[in-house]
């Protein structure tokens, strides 16, 4: 029987860079630049990784289909290198297979890399995936989602199923954004760095109604590693205080949302579906009292809004008043999004899952500056690729090793 | 007894105030202020002659059975493909039966009365039960033309059948004539048109008459009998004298639909015919006519059955679902005339992967889901293993038809952001009664208007144009039912 994987990996440094339009750099310098940070908080030599799991989305831009790219920015030495891919979750993709293959003894070192050069397509938003689609059904039926109108969607049956207004969800949502910014503003990394009101956020342009400019998260370059070994060989190497990795989980769509009644439209059916496996693989029985501080996948306002809840730190129906009571603000009991998010980092797919785990790793070694919260325990990031009827969710949850 | 059984008719729900073409052209045309009154059906960016004929057969041939559809015509001169058979496309919207005979009727005016007559024949035969004929035309004028004023969108629909008969098939007579009044060449996007006056004096009204003539000397029915004469033509005062010449009396003369419609080209003599049925009783002789390289006359006498048929949208309800548009750039782009910028993102690769539409033909062009036969699951799109989590059994799921379930709106957003040739986008999640569901794009909507639980039908569109290739990529839409306090 299988019991998880609890304690049975650290992480032994991490890496990041400065996310935004990095006009003067392609895929190769920002995975050099994450990388070099990365290898030196571990304190280890290159030659010591044994196998690397690649994150990057969109094969159509940066350093196209197969592992290739990783192996050839670091010049990594002939080592197993495996390029993963699964929408917007791919970073936490990529440090889920590294953790996996260090738990099963495979190997005792593994890099998860990933990394995304969006600025390259020349024009705003994420690529859109039609040449991907030209031979699939979904190209022939599916409308031609954008990723907010896909989100937006959830804020109109969310407002059906409890009764919200649409100024009040509209207000709710901005004061999502208008937090982040606060934390980003705190954020060196941060692609946007600006302090905004809520008024600003609600009279900005619609992009897809009810979402408007400030309800989306930036678009930008940028890239994010980890290096992984056992929590024994951390200790060999020198280290002291461990981040070790709690749980990991992932739960995807089968269609059900999509093709079922089961579905009211108004949640991620995957994330309420990887928290519960989460909560009971690191043991935590009260996620709204034991876990400290919270990275989610902001890839819209709403999206945070309903992942609240969906990670049962929000009651149904009560992310409006834990919102508009400061619960997720950086004074709050859960902060949520302390680094700023993707509503602040942008969301270069390939690297997002692994930015938010460094925030974690920052924070529980205390290494986080002016951004630091006090003694946090307990992090969780949620990782979400696709669209609201049919995704994949990736949680993690990392702690201090014991 | 061979004739109609049933009809149906669409009219796009666009209207374009025919002052907008006006105001915008008269600085180098102000002739056009002639014709410039009322208004003209536009279809949608997402509409075609195949997109209306679909609509018009749909209306026609609700609640009648498919199965005993033996032909399948479809008329017009404005087809989306040169070489791919556009009836099949219809057929496979229709989700008809495989064994079906179909066609394409084009190239003349007379095209949808011709397949009509072919429609007759066929019955006659013995060999057809029915035959389901649909006209549709959506035409393409050149800008500031008085053809663009004339010119209407639309489509009509009949069936043609031997049991419940409402309008008895009397007689026909065709006159062939190559007579060039206008013509489109191989390759050319628009007509080119000979003078009017001429055309009237030596084609119109002699071609004509001589097809009237012809089927009332068939038939012995006498012109002083016709309680409807239809008789397309845009210029108004023509079918009056013609009439008038056989006896029949102005007041049975058809109007031609100018101040609400247009001339809907090869579709027109359907749509008026299929309007003058609406409100015709039992006993009414009416006379139908096309002129077009000849002409075609065709008589019908009307039965006691047309008080049993239900009701249809059929033309007055087409028309009545109405929106006024007076934007005249937005038509010309719906008819993708001008050249805008429509930045990045429609740059898109749009190409069919015929493989992958041909398996799931079923699916995309008739919408035909699954239920599955273990749990009565409804579900969209069909699949190997049942939806239903309680469920899940493989390969019990037998067809099942969505395309008339009536839907709501579970979800919905307004997208600025996506390419679409009518920003912003509207799409969003469709259930429906039967309990399937989908993501499906909106159309003819009223923006702002949209909510939760608002109902909607669905209807068949252009979903992309893959201009590289000439390829028109038909799905179906969400389109919300608007009542016309709200429209």
């Amino acid at each position: 029987m299988a019991d998880g994987i609890k304690d049975k990996v650290a992480i032994l440094g991490m890496g990041c860079t400065k996310f935004g339009e990095r006009w003067d750099c392609g895929p190769e310098q920002l995975m050099v630049e994450a990388f070099q940070e990365c290898i030196e908080d571990a304190g280890i030599d290159k030659s010591q990784i044994q196998a690397a799991w690649f994150g990057q989305c969109y094969d159509e831009i940066g350093t196209g289909k197969g592992s290739l790219g990783l192996p050839f920015a670091l010049r990594l030495p002939y080592i197993p290198v495996t390029r993963v891919e699964n929408f917007c979750a791919t970073g936490t993709e990529a440090f889920r297979g590294a953790v996996y293959a260090v738990a099963s003894g495979a190997c005792d070192i593994a890099l998860a890399q990933g990394v995304e050069k969006l600025k390259d397509t020349g024009y705003g938003g994420l690529p859109a995936m039609d040449s991907a689609n030209s031979g699939s059904l979904t190209g022939q039926v599916m409308p031609n989602i954008s990723a907010p109108g896909a989100f937006a969607q959830l804020a109109s049956a969310y407002r059906a199923k409890h009764n919200v207004s649409y100024e009040d969800l509209k207000r709710a949502i901005a004061q999502v954004s208008v937090k982040s910014h606060d934390n980003g503003s705190k954020n060196p990394k941060a692609h946007l760095r600006k302090p905004i009101s809520i008024d600003r956020v609600m009279a900005s342009p619609i992009i897809a109604d009810p979402l408007g400019l400030f309800d989306c998260c930036g678009v930008s370059d940028g890239s994010a590693c980890a290096i992984v070994t056992t929590p024994e060989i951390a200790k060999s190497l020198g280290k002291t205080d461990l981040v070790s990795v709690k749980a990991l989980q992932l739960a995807v769509s089968n269609g059900q949302e999509q093709s079922h009644k089961s579905w009211d439209g108004s949640y991620f059916a995957t994330t309420r579906n990887a928290a519960k496996r989460a909560y009971e693989e690191s043991g935590i029985k009260n996620p709204r009292e034991e876990i400290s501080m919270i990275e989610v996948h902001d890839c819209f306002s709403i999206t945070e809004f309903v992942t609240y809840e969906d990670l049962f730190i929000s009651p149904e129906g009560g992310a409006l008043k834990d919102v508009m009571d400061g619960f997720y603000n950086s004074d709050g009991q859960v902060p949520c999004q302390i680094d700023g998010g993707l509503k602040c980092f942008g969301h270069p797919i390939g690297a997002s899952g692994l930015r938010m785990l460094y925030e974690m790793y920052l924070q529980l070694l205390g290494r986080a500056g002016e951004r630091q919260l006090s003694d946090p325990k307990i992090g969780l990031t949620h990782n979400l690729g696709g669209f609201p009827f049919s995704n994949v969710s990736a949680m993690s949850i990392v702690g201090l090793y014991e | 007894m061979v004739g109609i059984t049933s009809y149906g008719g669409y009219i796009p729900r666009l209207r374009l105030n025919r002052g907008a073409i006006y105001g915008a052209n008269a600085w180098m045309a102000p002739g056009l202020i002639g014709s410039a009154g009322g208004e003209r059906s536009m279809a949608n960016w997402d509409e075609d002659s195949l997109t209306m004929a679909v609509e018009a057969a749909r209306d026609c041939i609700a609640g009648f059975d498919k199965t005993k559809i033996d032909a399948a015509y479809l008329a017009s001169l404005n087809l989306p493909f040169e070489d791919r058979q556009n009836c099949g496309i219809m057929a496979a919207a229709l989700n008809l039966e495989e064994n079906v005979e179909s066609a394409d009727f084009t190239a003349s005016n007379r095209a949808g009365l011709s397949a009509v007559i072919s429609g007759i024949n066929a019955v006659k035969t013995g060999d057809y039960r029915n035959a389901l004929i649909a006209a549709g035309d959506r035409r393409i004028t050149k800008m500031a033309y008085l053809h663009e004023l004339w010119a209407g969108d639309g489509a009509a629909s009949l069936l043609i059948g031997s049991e419940n008969v409402i309008a008895e098939f009397k007689g026909a007579c065709s006159i062939t004539d190559d007579f060039v009044d206008h013509f489109r060449g191989h390759g050319q996007q628009f007509d080119y048109n000979w003078e009017e006056r001429w055309i009237k004096d030596e084609g119109i009204t002699k071609l004509v008459p001589k097809a009237i003539k012809g089927v009332l000397n068939k038939t012995g029915v006498e012109g002083k009998e016709i309680a409807r004469f239809v008789m397309p033509c845009v210029f108004g005062r023509v079918p009056a004298q013609i009439a008038g010449g056989f006896d029949i009396a102005p007041e049975k003369v058809s109007d031609n639909m100018h101040m609400v419609c247009g001339d809907t080209a090869s579709a027109h003599p359907l749509v008026m015919l299929v309007s003058a049925l609406e409100t015709a009783a039992p006993g009414d002789k009416i006379l139908v006519t096309a002129f077009g390289q000849g002409a075609v006359a065709i008589l019908f006498e009307v039965t006691e059955n047309i008080t049993k048929l239900s009701k249809r949208n059929g033309i007055s309800g087409s028309l009545a679902d109405k929106k006024e548009e007076m934007n005249y750039i937005k038509f010309l782009s719906h008819r993708g005339m001008l050249n805008q910028d429509w930045m990045m993102r429609a740059e898109g690769n749009y190409k069919t992967a015929l493989t992958t539409l041909y398996r799931n033909r079923k699916m995309i062009l008739g919408m035909v889901g699954g239920k599955c036969t273990k749990c009565g699951t409804a579900q969209y799109p069909k699949a190997e293993i049942c939806v239903n989590p309680e469920c899940g059994e493989i390969g019990t799921q037998e067809d099942c038809e969505f395309a008339d379930q009536p839907g709501t709106i579970k979800t919905y957003t307004s997208d600025l952001l996506t390419y679409t040739l009518d920003p912003p986008a509207h799409y969003g999640m469709i259930t429906f009664e039967n309990e399937g569901r989908s993501m499906f794009d909106f159309t003819d909507y009223e923006q702002g208007k949209i909510e939760v639980g608002l109902p909607v039908k669905m209807v068949f569109r252009i979903r992309n144009f893959d201009n590289p290739r000439g390829f028109t990529q038909y799905y179906w839409k969400a389109k919300p039912v608007i009542s016309k306090e709200e429209a």
